[in-house]
């Protein structure tokens, strides 16, 4: 079953092409990796399906129903959540108090209750930190419970926002460069972390540069250039391919 | 009916060139600092004051003008060296408190230096009402347009020409750009205070023989030629000009025609018209958060 | 430090009298109703209490508008119009028509908050200096509006009002006014603790880190802001509705431009994004000018050298900053 479909998505800045005519696909239950060089446009990718941004020309659809155009906060609703290759931490907060933001959705958001501090509220909550205190065990930043967000470290701020993102309980999980400025055996874990969330049955797209990564635990490979498709295809498909490593090495060069 | 018009325009116009001139001061501090300069309108008061008291000392205006002016850079120089500079990167309200701390504080001075009666400066040629299409106006009016026109050609030649003046559009374009190219950005912060305290100097001290000054003169004409910056879109020079213009002649026009009580509003009116359009003013480009 | 008794496990968490004593919700506001109770004692007369009432009632405003500046990270210069038109609602509501002064107040409170609702969504759109312009000029306009319609205002003499009588009774008195605002600055505080809190507390501190890192997991950032903005607004009101009774008069000068500088000055002071760091500059710098009277014509250049000492030295406030050192103190 598919779940979201991309097309003939464009978003111009300036003269710019950041993404340009382009199409896909992504299965429901699969990690759908995209790749490609720097400014190749996996972000703006990410930018357009999660609403930050609004595409130029084109239109994405969830589960069928056309959702470009809505905020970012009604794609949350949607069952849509995502990580960020430059961090967006709350830095005034918690680690604990991010994650908990991303229960949002599922508090009790009313200004009255809130003010008043209703049982109901205090009870939810209650069972929310419970619930993200496990998530940040699951994605292996448990110890930071209490400590302030902004002196968390690197790698843990990566793994704080995994979580912010999975107590949404997404549907899709956007992750954009997780494995970025992690060292070797962070990344596996990482990677660990990332087949964990598929095998709950939450459908992951995935951008990176981690190779291994990407080849190791991707169901579907689409490669980006230029804002375009390059080719696309399961990770055996895309190593043999001549054009990605044209691409790749043509970058590297 | 067209003479009371060209009335209320010219003295829209005369507003408005004090205004564009405020503004501009906001816009060069900003542009070189990412300040906005809420004692911008004590420059004004300063110029001015000063003017006076030299004048009351027996300087012929001749020599009064430069002088009170310098006096006005030299503060400028002290307020951003010993407040704003020491602030680094603080958040946007923190250096608004700043700005705000240092209006206080300047005008306290100006209370304890001066006194708080309102003083008058003689009109530089006369007061004999020059008649234009059947409209009346002060020569001292000509003056306040003309020196504002002046001083913003001026400008524009020392930011399009100068060496100094395009280091200083580097750093409102690129911080970290102008640093790697070896601009002192410490230099330039003081040199765009230094320069926006004279221009707000120039025009109170025009301005005077018309309107009167007092220790407390600066806040409104501060607040109006921020809003001047503002609808222009901050840190656009020509956008400051127009939105004085704007705001003078709109003002002038409301006074006449509507409501004298409520021409001080007519400023705050405009800029919320208009921010609700365009949230980032007349001139204003809107830039695209990227994450 | 990482060893104490409540480290981890959940159950300590939640328990524990000492852990209870040390939250703001539990412990802060315990120590701030021992302060109220307590500072009556240490006040000697009449004009000593007069003080200590206007300071409650700049408590309260901060403590509201601490939501928005400090949590909400969204700046106001005009929310002493606010504070005015609450002011003139309760002033004009009881003398002209009659009202019943609680009736005024609630009035006041909600013509004040449908205002600000109306305002908000356009103008919280804009951000950091565009956002001042825009609140600067709306409290600009309220102001002038106070000061020239005189037919309902009486323009810039004012508006004198009767004692505040609630149910037939008449409150008078410094007494009686210091147990009013006490009271009112405690539930204040109490409301502002629990929203911050809260799940609309947490969305209000997210969007400050970052608005798009709160959208995608489903925070409507504009109308958090705006909550925060109509929130802060509708205390201001009520504070402003109390100070007119209290004051027994009412000028236009209570609802402007300085007024509002004031309120933010007093936030920053304390320390943003702390209740206790807002109720503590908001006392501060009502206290410190009544010191300042002894110099007299010096008064202006000293607090204007506060404003810049503190947010050139203690960028953080200065609650905050005591606070902080004390943590590290306690630490070492
Ligand atoms: N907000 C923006 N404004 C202007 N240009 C942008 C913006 N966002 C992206 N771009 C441009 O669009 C192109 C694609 O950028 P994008 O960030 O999507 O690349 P990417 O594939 O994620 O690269 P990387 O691997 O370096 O993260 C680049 O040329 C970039 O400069
Ligand atoms: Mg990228």
């Amino acid at each position: 079953m598919t779940l979201l479909r991309v097309e003939t998505l464009s978003k111009q800045f300036g003269g710019i092409a950041a993404v340009d005519g382009l199409s896909f696909a992504v299965e429901a239950g699969t990690i759908h990796s995209i790749i490609g060089p720097n400014g190749a446009g996996k972000t703006t990718v990410l930018n357009l399906v999660t609403g930050v941004y609004a595409p130029s020309r084109g239109a994405v659809y969830l589960d069928g129903a056309m959702v470009s155009g809505k905020p970012p906060y009604e794609l949350a609703a949607c069952g849509l959540s995502r990580t960020f290759q430059n961090l967006q931490i709350y830095t005034s907060m918690t680690a604990l108090e991010n994650v908990m933001v991303g229960r949002h959705l599922r508090l009790d958001r009313r200004l009255l209750p809130s003010l008043l501090r209703f049982p109901g509220v205090v009870r939810r909550d209650e069972a929310a930190r419970d619930r993200c205190i496990e998530l940040m065990e699951f994605v292996g930043c448990g110890r930071y419970v209490d400590a302030d967000a902004a002196s968390l470290p690197y790698g843990a701020l990566k793994r704080l926002e995994i979580a912010r993102a999975l107590a949404t309980e997404p549907k899709l999980l956007l992750l954009d460069e997780p494995a970025a400025g992690l060292n070797a055996t962070e990344s596996r874990e990482v990677d660990a972390v990332i087949k964990k969330i598929a095998a709950q049955g939450i459908t992951v797209i995935l951008v990176e540069h981690d190779m291994k990564m990407v080849m190791g635990i991707s169901d579907r490979i689409l490669v980006l250039n230029h804002g375009r498709k390059l080719t696309e295809g399961a990770p055996d498909e895309i190593a043999a391919h001549p054009d990605v490593i044209a691409a790749y090495l043509g970058a590297a060069a | 009916m067209t003479s009371t018009f060209l009335q209320f325009l010219f003295s829209g116009l005369t507003l408005g060139a004090i205004y564009a001139l405020a503004g501009l001061g906001f816009s060069i501090i900003y542009n070189a600092s990412h300040v906005i300069n809420f004692a911008q309108g004590e420059f004004l008061m300063i110029g001015a004051m000063a003017t006076v008291s030299l004048v009351g000392l027996g300087l012929p205006l001749e020599l009064a003008i430069p002088l009170a002016v310098a006096i006005a850079a030299a503060v400028g120089v002290a307020l951003a060296r010993f407040a704003v500079v020491p602030a680094g990167d603080a958040s946007v309200v923190t250096v608004i408190i700043i700005t705000i701390g240092a209006s206080i504080l300047l005008r306290g001075v100006a209370q304890v230096v001066w006194d708080k009666e309102f003083h008058a400066l003689p009109a530089f040629s006369g007061t004999v009402p020059i008649s234009v299409l059947g409209a009346t106006m002060l020569p001292q009016s000509l003056w306040v347009m003309g020196v504002s026109l002046a001083a913003i050609l001026a400008l524009g030649w020392f930011f399009g020409r100068t060496m100094a003046g395009k280091a200083m559009l580097a750093v409102s374009y690129s911080r970290l750009g102008a640093q790697l190219v070896g601009v002192p950005i410490r230099r330039v912060l003081l040199t765009s205070f230094a320069l926006s305290a004279g221009l707000g100097a120039i025009g109170g001290i025009v301005v005077a023989p018309i309107t009167f000054t007092s220790y407390e003169a600066g806040v409104m004409l501060g607040l109006k030629g921020f809003s001047a910056a503002v609808l222009g879109g901050l840190g656009n020079g020509l956008g400051a000009v127009l939105g004085g213009l704007v705001v003078g002649i709109a003002e002038a026009m409301s006074a006449g025609y509507l409501s004298s009580a409520y021409k001080d509003a007519t400023a705050f009116v405009i800029i919320l018209v208009v921010l609700f359009f365009l949230p980032n003013g007349l001139l204003g480009h809107k830039g695209s958060e990227r994450v | 430090m990482t060893s104490d008794v409540h480290a981890s496990a959940a159950p300590a968490r939640r328990g524990g009298l000492a852990r209870a004593l040390l939250r703001p919700r539990t412990g802060g506001l315990g120590l701030l109703a021992l302060v109220i109770a307590l500072l009556p004692l240490a006040l000697p007369n009449a004009y000593a209490y007069d003080v200590a009432i206007n300071a409650g009632l700049n408590a309260i405003v901060c403590v509201g508008l601490n939501l928005l500046i400090g949590y909400a990270g969204q700046i106001s210069l005009g929310h002493a119009a606010f504070f005015g038109l609450g002011a003139y609602a309760s002033g004009i509501l009881t003398t002209r028509y009659g009202w019943p002064a609680p009736g005024a107040l609630a009035a006041g409170a909600v013509l004040v908050g449908v205002l600000a609702f109306a305002v908000a969504r356009p103008v919280l759109r804009l951000k950091g200096h565009y956002l001042a312009m825009a609140t600067l000029g709306l409290g600009v306009i309220i102001s002038i509006v106070l000061n020239t319609e005189s037919w309902i205002t009486g323009g810039p003499d004012g508006l004198m009002l009767d004692d505040l009588t609630v149910l037939g009774w008449t409150l008078a008195g410094d007494h009686t006014w210091y147990g009013i605002v006490g009271v009112t600055l405690l539930l204040t505080v109490w409301l502002a603790l629990n929203l911050i809190d809260s799940p609309v507390g947490r969305a209000l501190r997210a969007l400050h880190g970052t608005e798009i890192g709160a959208q995608v997991v489903g925070v409507d950032t504009a109308h958090y802001k705006v909550l925060a903005f109509v929130v802060s607004a509708v205390i201001a009101a009520v504070a402003g509705s109390l100070f007119a009774h209290y004051a027994g008069m009412i000028t236009p000068g209570k609802a402007g431009f300085m007024k509002s500088v004031e309120l933010v000055t007093m936030v920053v002071f304390g320390g943003m994004a702390s209740t206790f760091g807002a109720i503590v500059g908001a006392v501060s710098l009502t206290v410190l000018p009544q010191l300042l009277v002894a110099f007299e014509d010096y008064e202006s250049i000293v607090l204007g050298l506060i404003m810049i000492g503190t947010m050139v030295f203690m960028r953080r406030g200065l609650f905050v900053t005591l606070l902080d050192l004390a943590k590290s103190w306690r630490r070492s």
